[in-house]
């Protein structure tokens, strides 16, 4: 039993949020063992006490509680009805039966329910083994179907180039609703229509295109089924891999070979850099660079920026730019601040950017038989990659296709490829080399933490001794920092999850923020914990802090155990200034790896 | 004891309103009165009111008063016309139309001949009687005395030759022995003269023939003064049959006053409830007060409404607001539209008197979007009693602030569920959650928020005036006070009638409803809406009241009844609310979403002869799973109507499963149409009238229809003069 651990934005207060009193002890019985728990814990979490994990499909441990599948149901002494023991706290006194002939019958009734609603394409659907629903209609022994009837029949929207949506397979559990609402602040979805006929969409039934949704990916992390899926990219890729014309070059975030792992059954937080690099090549892939190297240069001119606004008076607070589910959010919710942002590129876009101008020229190669394929944690960094301000000079995308973690398991398990026990390799020279700051940027406070060990040197011309910035490491929602450079107090703050953002942007709106810098990533837990990342195993929640913190803990040892842990420092990084841009902010920079933002507002208002 | 000065102030406020009233004629002139209500006005209440309009201009008379009252309830016979002479009981007529009100308007109101007797509303006799004795009816506490007193009394007069000029009737208990150590039963009311004579015995009754019949003397000794609404009650709605059977205390007012006038409400002791409360009662000793009377949520659920007080004003918090359920949505109820159309300020009464109680400083009307004439009312109630300081910063001069606001519900059955009904208020979606924690400790935006019904709400003023010893001597052991019931479907009378809880659906249905029409054979009866069951004939004589109710597998619910007669198929009923909650459903949980689908997909398979055994199994277990495991109260209630008729149908359901027969024969799949040769006369009327031209013959020769083409429309059967179309 843990209570909640990741921070709700404040956007909830018709919801119903279980609050425990530590101080004040109630007794209860539970299938007839003594059970004592604060008062104000539900009978759901009561009786994991006593190792009886209540069978569950709405519920979710960072979300508010919902009470609308029903499964959880459990019998309570003196109540007329079955009682959710989610949404139930405990009293004093209650004697509660978690498991009898008729609770059983019910729950198996209830999600055989929700399965004669539901397409009978387990085989075909992308969450064919990974699905709550499969599970837990095995578990409730759904063998036979006694209530059949019309089934839901609906169009997949297809219109955003990250998320799709398929009402056909929702079973309107609402995680996704509240992800949106109360994580992310974005509130994209909602109900529609009543009874049989209630469908989650975007306000006004608009296309996921047209509405607010971020692209950030949390619905599809959190849905128990396949009713949210990235848009698959992998036939795209596919068609590159076969053409010989084709270079195709790939990059993997950092939180790709974190998490990576999970999609082949390893436990959350083992490295797997060197597998996923041998693999890209047995899939074919020519080249293999690393987004951490365009995380080093992400931060060479952020940090130039940040020192430039700073000691010359900029807009201030800057605002990191690299996740792209933030960079939507922002355009749609906090349009007059959008000088604050940093103007620099993401770490992908970087690589890609370069890949066909400084690396074709290099290699004397033809940038429009360059590929760039990019596997991210993120869905939303294929709406980035789609944006007209990551195109060439002649209107090309930079990065041809993104992949999420989840589509290139896909891809290695299609090829048959044993990936947990391939060969380690090195990354391809130039754009493949990256410092330990570059690995850190997966996690939550990492890109504030890799900023600061470039921009306090470059400030203090000094080398910095203790450069471990623990105070923004973790996963509160909002943390913050006050570093001494050269005699300037500095402060910095760093959120995760848009609910988060918001309660920052507010201040920075009213012109009241205390800060200097803040870093913005619009997952909770950063990138690790992205919307394109493997799904949570079978007893695991998506959101599930533990996992987080394993996944973010591979990243702190990467950086860890390398020598070069700063940014500058990287000699690939110097050679490619000397070389190319000249100096960090140059005009070449601007033209390649520098962005602008525009105000989005929704279609029809 | 007028200390604070409150009363002082109501009471002057009263002073005003009837110097204005009587500036207006209100007491001394001839008032007519016509019904102005959603329902009146779609009967024609809007001419006749024209026509009346134009009558008394034309007549030039400056001692007529026309002016407009809410519905009566007796809505079989609407639009209802009153017409008050000073000194006499008000005389009402049903079904006026403009030329009824030509005739009504020349003979009773311009010249002295008395009623037109025809149009007198539930007209019983042909003639004016020149005594009448209305009996109390049997009570909850009281024997047979009283019943065998009227028969005695009946035959006396029947002997003495005065059937022609005694009427003798009976109506319902009027709650007179409250208070009083010893009943006061037997009792009756006699007219003109519009006494009370109590503890009557037999060996009275002669003595009341030769002195008071004959000798039209009042005898002193018999005569019990009381002060209560049932004295008043036939100055208020004339002598009429279906209102005798009625005990009016929340519709008191309806079709009594004009709801648009705050001076008639406050005339007949509007507000002055609030007031004695903001003298002399603290806001705990009104709870103790309503807790006294035993008064219970009329919406439904009948939750003590004191314990909802109770826990709202001990919630932490300073802010709480009180809401008023006014999402009346059963098909078929209309106890609050005519509720809050003919008696508005009542309402708003009870919901200061409750945020009193509870110290809140807002109030809320959410009422349904569809109800615009009562929206319209209470705004312009609200309005009024703001002006007259009902509302508003320092009520009374109390120190107390209380205000009211509107909000109209879009038309979704659910929001009727409090939890629900916050939500859409707070502007978002409108779905029940999860409860603990309940409203009256987090509620509206987080604040602690007590929600009533209206009759609940309209019900507070009544036991704060007349006393909860009083209100609580009416009514049951568990259930104290009245009901308001919409009584529809097969019965003779239908319309709105409040009764003491108590009273047996018998009574209901073959008192006040005037039992079933066309003589068919009664079958059963529908109570509590979507959400309530099908009680048979064998339940006939079960009491209203929450607890008996339950147990015969109904609900009181907000006060929905549909009698049903012997050509209604129950499942087909079942089916008709079954489709109504799937479509109201807000497909939050998994059982009322789902479950009530498919529950519903069998039902429609069985009326079209599609059923199996097996069906019947699975529906029974459905029910029950949705029953247990559902979120909310209309998840929880919506296999009611199946689960009842199963109960006490099930022959019936059998009868269409294994036999694919519909013995009511009203399910169309399971029924055909067929002519008998021995009864046609080939006048061919059928055949023109088939609208798929399936009924072959020429003139004079046997007419046939083509089964596979039919669509069993039923005009053939309509049509033919000669019974000869038979429905099978």
């Amino acid at each position: 039993m843990k209570p909640v651990n990741l921070t709700l934005s404040k956007n909830n207060n018709c919801r119903v949020v279980i609050k425990m009193n530590e101080n004040k002890m109630v007794n209860l019985i539970i299938d007839g063992k003594k059970v004592q728990v604060p008062e104000g814990t539900s009978i759901m979490h009561a009786a994991e006490i006593i190792g009886i994990k209540v069978p569950r499909l709405c519920y979710h441990p960072q979300l508010s509680i919902e009470g609308a599948c029903r499964v959880c149901i459990v019998e309570v002494k003196g109540a007329r009805n079955f009682v959710a023991s989610c949404a139930s706290p405990v009293a004093e006194g209650m004697e509660v039966t978690t498991t009898s002939p008729s609770i059983r019958q019910a729950r198996r009734d209830i999600v055989e329910l929700i399965l004669d609603n539901h397409p009978k394409d387990c085989q075909t659907c992308e969450r064919d083994g990974n699905c709550e629903l499969q599970r837990l209609a095995y578990a409730m022994g759904v063998r036979n179907r006694y209530f059949e009837g019309e089934r839901k029949n609906y169009e997949k929207d297809l219109s955003s180039p990250a998320v799709i949506r398929d009402p056909n397979k929702c079973i309107l559990c609402q995680r996704c609703v509240r992800v949106c609402e109360e994580v992310q602040g974005v509130t994209a979805l909602g109900q529609a229509h009543r009874g049989f006929n209630t469908v989650v969409m975007p306000a006004f039934n608009l296309p996921f295109a047209d509405s607010v949704c971020v692209t950030c990916g949390q619905c599809i992390n959190v849905c128990p089924t396949a009713a949210f899926l990235e848009k698959e990219a992998t036939k795209k890729v596919w068609d590159a891999l076969s053409d010989p014309e084709i270079t195709v070059i790939a990059q993997f975030a950092p939180s790709v070979r974190a998490a990576v792992g999970e999609g082949f059954g390893l436990a959350p937080g083992n490295n797997m850099e060197g597998q996923t690099v041998t693999a890209l090549r047995r899939l074919g892939v020519d080249v293999v660079f690393d987004t951490q190297f365009g995380a080093d240069l992400t931060i060479m001119e952020e940090a130039n920026e940040f020192v430039k606004r700073f000691t010359q008076g900029g807009k201030l607070p800057m605002l990191t730019s690299c996740s792209a589910a933030w960079m939507k959010y922002i355009e749609h919710f906090h349009p007059t601040i959008l000088d604050n942002l940093s103007t620099c590129k993401s770490p992908m876009g970087m690589v890609s950017a370069l890949t066909k101008t400084f690396y074709a020229k290099k290699k004397n190669l033809d940038p429009k038989k360059i590929f760039n394929l990019a596997v991210m944690c993120c869905t939303a960094k294929k709406f980035e990659a789609s944006r007209p301000e990551m195109t060439d000079d002649e209107g090309r995308p930079y990065t041809d296709a993104v992949v999420t973690t989840r589509e290139f398991v896909w891809m290695v398990k299609s090829q048959g490829i044993d990936f947990i026990n391939l060969e380690k390799s090195e990354f391809d020279p130039i754009l493949g080399f990256s410092t330990g700051a570059g690995a850190i940027f997966g996690a939550t406070g990492g890109v504030m933490e890799a900023a600061l060990r470039t921009a306090v040197e470059i400030i203090t011309n000094e080398t910095l001794l203790e450069i471990n910035f623990t105070p923004v490491r973790g996963l509160k929602g909002i943390k913050e920092a006050q570093i001494d450079i050269a005699g300037t107090k500095v402060k910095v703050a760093v959120a995760h999850g848009l609910g988060n953002a918001k309660t920052l942007m507010q201040q920075v709106e009213k012109g009241e923020s205390p800060y200097h810098f803040i870093e913005i990533m619009g997952c909770p837990g950063g990138c690790i914990g992205g919307g394109g990342q493997p799904y949570a195993g079978t007893n695991v929640m998506p959101l599930d802090p533990e996992m987080l913190k394993a996944r973010a803990k591979a990243l702190y040892d990467i950086d860890q155990g390398k020598v070069i842990r700063k940014s500058h420092e990287n000699p690939y990084i110097q050679r490619l200034y000397k070389e190319f841009l000249g100096e960090p902010l140059s005009d070449v920079s601007h033209h390649l790896l520098h962005t602008h933002y525009k105000p989005r507002y929704p279609k029809g208002i | 004891m007028s200390e604070k000065g409150i009363l002082k102030n109501y009471f002057g406020i009263k002073d005003g309103c009837v110097a204005r009233l009587r500036e207006n004629g209100f007491f001394d002139r001839i008032r007519i009165q016509v019904g102005s209500a959603t329902c009146e006005n779609a009967s024609g209440a809007e001419e006749v009111y024209r026509e009346f309009e134009k009558m008394i201009k034309a007549s030039g008379r400056g001692d007529i008063l026309l002016h407009k009252t809410g519905c009566t309830g007796h809505c079989s016979s609407e639009p209802i016309v009153g017409v008050f002479k000073p000194g006499q009981i008000p005389v009402k007529y049903g079904a006026v139309n403009a030329q009824k009100a030509f005739e009504i308007f020349t003979n009773h109101v311009q010249s002295s001949n008395g009623p037109v007797i025809d149009y007198i509303l539930d007209k019983k006799t042909d003639r004016l009687y020149s005594n009448e004795f209305i009996f109390c009816g049997k009570g909850t506490s009281c024997g047979a005395e009283t019943e065998k007193l009227t028969q005695t009394f009946r035959q006396k007069i029947a002997q003495r030759g005065l059937e022609g000029q005694i009427k003798v009737a009976e109506g319902v208990c009027l709650g007179i022995c409250a208070e009083q150590e010893k009943p006061l039963s037997p009792a009756c009311y006699v007219f003109p003269e519009r006494v009370c004579y109590a503890n009557l015995k037999e060996s009275d009754l002669d003595e009341i023939i030769e002195k008071h019949v004959l000798g039209k003397q009042l005898i002193d000794r018999l005569v019990y003064k009381i002060d209560k609404i049932a004295n008043h009650f036939f100055d208020y709605y004339g002598d009429v049959e279906y209102f005798n059977h009625q005990l009016r205390l929340t519709l008191k007012n309806c079709g009594v006053v004009d709801p648009e006038s705050i001076d008639e409400y406050i005339y007949y002791r509007g507000f002055e409830a609030i007031s004695k409360s903001l003298e002399n009662e603290t806001p705990q000793s009104i709870i103790d007060k309503i807790k006294a009377s035993g008064l219970r949520g009329r919406g439904g659920g009948g939750y003590p409404t004191a314990l909802k007080w109770q826990n709202t004003a001990d919630a932490e918090g300073s802010e709480k607001y009180i809401i008023c359920n006014a999402d009346e949505g059963d098909p078929g109820a209309f106890m609050d539209r005519s509720m809050l159309e003919g008696d508005p300020f009542s309402v708003i009464e009870g919901m200061i008197i409750g945020g009193y109680s509870i110290q809140a400083k807002k109030g809320f009307v959410y009422i349904r979007a569809e109800y615009p004439l009562a929206i319209k009312r209470l705004e312009n109630a609200i309005t009024l009693a703001r002006q007259y300081g009902f509302l508003g910063n320092n009520i009374l001069g109390s120190g107390y602030d209380f205000d009211i606001e509107l909000r109209l519900g879009a038309g979704a059955f659910v929001c009727g569920e409090e939890t629900a009904l916050i939500h859409s208020i707070e502007g978002q979606r409108g779905m029940p959650r999860p409860r603990p924690p309940y409203p009256s400790t987090k509620g509206l935006w987080d604040k602690p928020t007590m929600i009533n019904n209206v009759e609940t709400l309209a019900n507070v003023p009544v036991v704060m005036l007349d006393g909860p010893q009083w209100f609580s001597s009416i009514g049951t052991q568990g259930s104290k006070g009245t009901k308001v019931f919409a009584l529809a479907g097969k019965v003779n009378q239908t319309g709105l009638v409040e009764v003491p809880m108590g009273t047996t659906l018998r009574d209901i249905i073959f008192k006040n409803g005037g039992g079933i029409t066309g003589g068919k054979k009664f079958k059963a009866v529908q109570t509590g809406g979507p959400s309530g069951g099908c009680l048979p004939e064998e339940c006939l004589d079960t009491i209203v009241d929450y607890d008996s109710l339950n147990q015969a597998g109904s609900i009181m619910g907000s006060g929905g009844m549909i009698v049903l007669d012997e050509n209604d198929c129950m499942v087909d009923i079942a089916k008709f609310f079954l489709e109504f909650t799937q479509n109201e459903s807000c497909g939050k949980c998994t059982p009322c979403r789902e479950g009530t689908k498919r529950m519903l997909e069998i039902l429609i398979r069985i009326t079209e002869g599609k059923g199996t055994i097996e069906d019947l199994n699975n529906l029974e277990r459905l029910g029950n799973l949705i029953k247990r495991a559902s979120l909310c109260g209309l998840g929880q209630t919506a296999p009611n109507p199946v689960l009842s008729t199963m109960r006490y149908f099930k022959d019936e359901y059998i009868e269409h499963v294994i036999n694919k027969r519909c013995p009511a024969k009203s399910c169309k799949k399971l029924i055909k149409y067929e002519i008998d040769p021995d009864k046609c006369v080939g006048c061919t009327a059928c055949a023109r009238r088939c609208p798929v031209q399936c009924i072959s013959g020429s003139p004079k020769k046997l007419h046939v229809i083509d089964q596979f083409q039919c669509i069993k429309c039923g005009v053939c059967f309509e049509t033919c003069k000669f019974d000869a179309v038979k429905k099978q």
